[in-house]
């Protein structure tokens, strides 16, 4: 099992270095010269030569993914090319906020949208199902952003109850960044709770456990949930990668601090450094979240962990 | 048509499909997806045609105004009426859905046969490739391309294509490989068929099945990763009337004429649902077990 963790965890750090590979070429084919976008049209060719110089972009493309890459290894993406800011230092102070929204919003998916799912699949063909199901449509269907928008006009705009855009040092700015990012994740988590409940409700052991006159709660609780995990952890990890992608637009919408506006200015001033640390970042990320989903499905099904532990002896 | 059929064979012998378009809007969720994208698809072929506008026809003291008969759904900040430009916009936004999801679906669909039907190095390579691939989240995968290729249709089609490649691959190879070890292709490699005509005679019809409602289903999702890229700046940008680009246009009277928002927001959520609901009814008809 351990060996397991360890062999997944190297991997995933040479998929996190060859995703930066793969974003370091798209940024390099960009056309501009980047000591002109920093310097303005107006710069002498002295200057400019002497800046591409000092950012290194004079060197062939090699070369320059060779330092790239030993600075992704060191943990040091360089400086911002707009702002001179080390992008690690820049990229500490916006995490923060980042993993608050995304923290909570995952959290909120795991309960709200398995509770939904459960009490859905329990009604199964009553109003109370169909209501939970095309609610859940609904929100997998609008786009978040629109979501987002939407919630700023009742929100701030008629109640006035929270703000519109964020206040540092507010909670009240978190709420509304962190349900509407999760929004979508929960619905999509509901509709396979759902049906991964509808899977077992009919099974031979919850009608034994029925038979033997357990309490309704107990037979879904101890019965059919345990039993219907793994689709459901599915699609707890799917949540969370639609809050991860999410994450870039949601926190545009409300002009969040974090990682992902971080990013998307670095797209759009074209800071290469800025564009690659954020990426490390998020396939960081995601591929972690990836592999707790792999590991929870182990840790939750025997099956599977004698699974692993067997492939470990076959070594 | 009813008065001429005797028999159920008759009739699926007189319009091919038929039976298989009943089996797919059997349900009345799938009915509703079917006649809601129908409505919408012939509102943004035809709607131009019949209207009095044009897309790009301003009227300064129409600023800002509030739907009424004579623009249904109001105006935008410029004085061009809404209703027009949702219609135009949506020829733009359901052409990227449907060539992103179908180029993406074909690219997808070559990978994962060529994995799973060669197996060893090749699928370890191809495999691998498609991890790194999706490494990041699809969303962020196509802010960075549509960044790199700049702003305009095509470039976002691409942008939206590579997003959602890895998925397809992943499927489909999962697919043949369930279907690899059957009777069949070891028949067809028997009698000598040459490796293509397996995978694309023998293997694709067996394993194109989930592949179909995925991509269908996928429509939605890009045509809401479309918006949402207009949204932030990249992809299509306005004068374009595409959905997201004319909402990133609503955003900055948000607090003032909220009503703008509302036609593009909704139609958007109105598409993707029908989508949505027409992919639950396709894949009710293409393979009952898959049902979720």
């Amino acid at each position: 099992m351990y060996r397991y963790v360890i062999n997944r965890l190297l991997w995933m750090i040479v998929i996190v270095l060859l995703a930066a590979v793969v974003v370091f070429t798209l940024m390099y084919m960009i056309p501009g010269d980047p000591a002109k976008l920093m310097l303005g049209l107006e710069a002498s060719e002295e200057v400019l030569a002497q800046k591409a110089h000092q950012l290194g972009t004079d060197q062939p493309y090699i070369v320059q993914l060779g330092n790239y890459l030993w600075s992704v290894i060191t943990l040091n993406f360089g400086n911002s090319w707009k702002y001179s800011v080390p992008v690690m230092q820049e990229l500490g102070a916006r995490l923060k906020h980042t993993i608050i929204i995304g923290g909570v919003g995952m959290l909120l998916n795991v309960f709200i949208g398995t509770v939904l799912g459960i009490f859905a699949a329990t009604h199964e063909g009553k109003w109370q199902d169909s209501l939970t199901m095309v609610i859940a449509m609904v929100f997998i269907s609008a786009p978040g952003f629109w979501v987002a928008l939407m919630a700023i006009i009742v929100f701030s705009s008629y109640l006035g109850i929270l703000p519109a855009t964020f206040i540092l040092c507010d909670w009240r700015s978190y709420v509304l960044p962190t349900i509407c990012g999760a929004l979508g994740g929960i619905a999509i988590n509901a509709r396979q709770s759902r049906s991964a409940m509808l899977e077992v409700i009919r099974a031979d052991f919850v009608t034994t456990a029925r038979a033997k006159g357990q309490r309704e709660g107990i037979v879904v609780r101890r019965h059919m949930l345990p039993n219907a995990l793994m689709p459901i952890i599915t699609g707890v990890g799917g949540g969370l990668a639609m809050i991860v992608a999410g994450s870039a637009v949601m926190e545009n919408v409300f002009s969040v601090p974090g990682v992902g506006q971080y990013l998307l200015d670095g797209v759009n001033q074209r800071d290469r450094p800025v564009v690659c640390g954020c990426v490390v970042f998020f396939a960081g990320f995601t591929s972690i979240a990836i592999l707790l989903t792999d590991l929870a499905y182990a840790f939750l099904d025997p099956r599977i962990k004698a699974q692993y532990t067997r492939r470990k002896k076959a070594k | 048509m009813a008065n001429q059929v005797e028999s159920p064979l008759a009739r699926r012998k007189q319009i091919p499909g038929l039976e298989f378009f009943q089996r797919m809007t059997k349900s009345w969720s799938s009915k509703l997806g079917f006649i809601v994208l129908a409505v919408i698809v012939l509102f943004c072929v035809f709607g131009p045609l019949f209207s009095p506008y044009t897309v790009d026809e301003y009227h300064m003291e129409n600023m800002y105004a509030l739907p009424s008969l004579a623009h249904p759904f109001g105006c935008d900040h410029m004085g061009r009426d809404i209703m027009v430009r949702l219609m135009v916009g949506g020829r733009y936004s359901l052409l990227m859905g449907i060539i992103a999801s179908l180029a993406s679906a074909v690219i997808g669909v070559a990978i994962g046969l060529i994995a799973g039907y060669f197996g060893g190095i090749v699928e370890t390579i191809l495999m691998r490739f498609m991890d790194v691939w999706s490494a990041l989240p699809g969303m962020l995968l196509c802010i960075i391309i549509s960044s790199a290729l700049g702003e305009g249709f095509t470039q976002t089609i691409i942008a939206l294509t590579i997003g959602s490649i890895p998925g397809c691959a992943r499927m489909t190879r999962g697919q043949v490989l369930a279907e690899r070890s059957k009777e069949y292709i070891e028949a067809a490699e028997s009698i000598n068929c040459s490796k293509v005509s397996i995978m694309f005679r023998h293997l694709l019809p067996n394993v194109i099945q989930p592949t179909i409602v995925v991509t269908t289903m996928g429509i939605g999702s890009i045509i809401n990763m479309a918006a949402s890229l207009s949204y932030i700046g990249l992809g299509v940008q306005p004068p374009t009337p595409e959905w997201g680009a004319m909402l990133a246009d609503a955003k900055g009277y948000i607090m003032f004429y909220p009503h703008l928002m509302a036609a593009p927001g909704i139609i958007i959520a109105l598409t993707v649902l029908a989508v949505n609901l027409l992919g639950d009814g396709l894949r009710d008809a293409l393979d009952p077990k898959l049902r979720g």
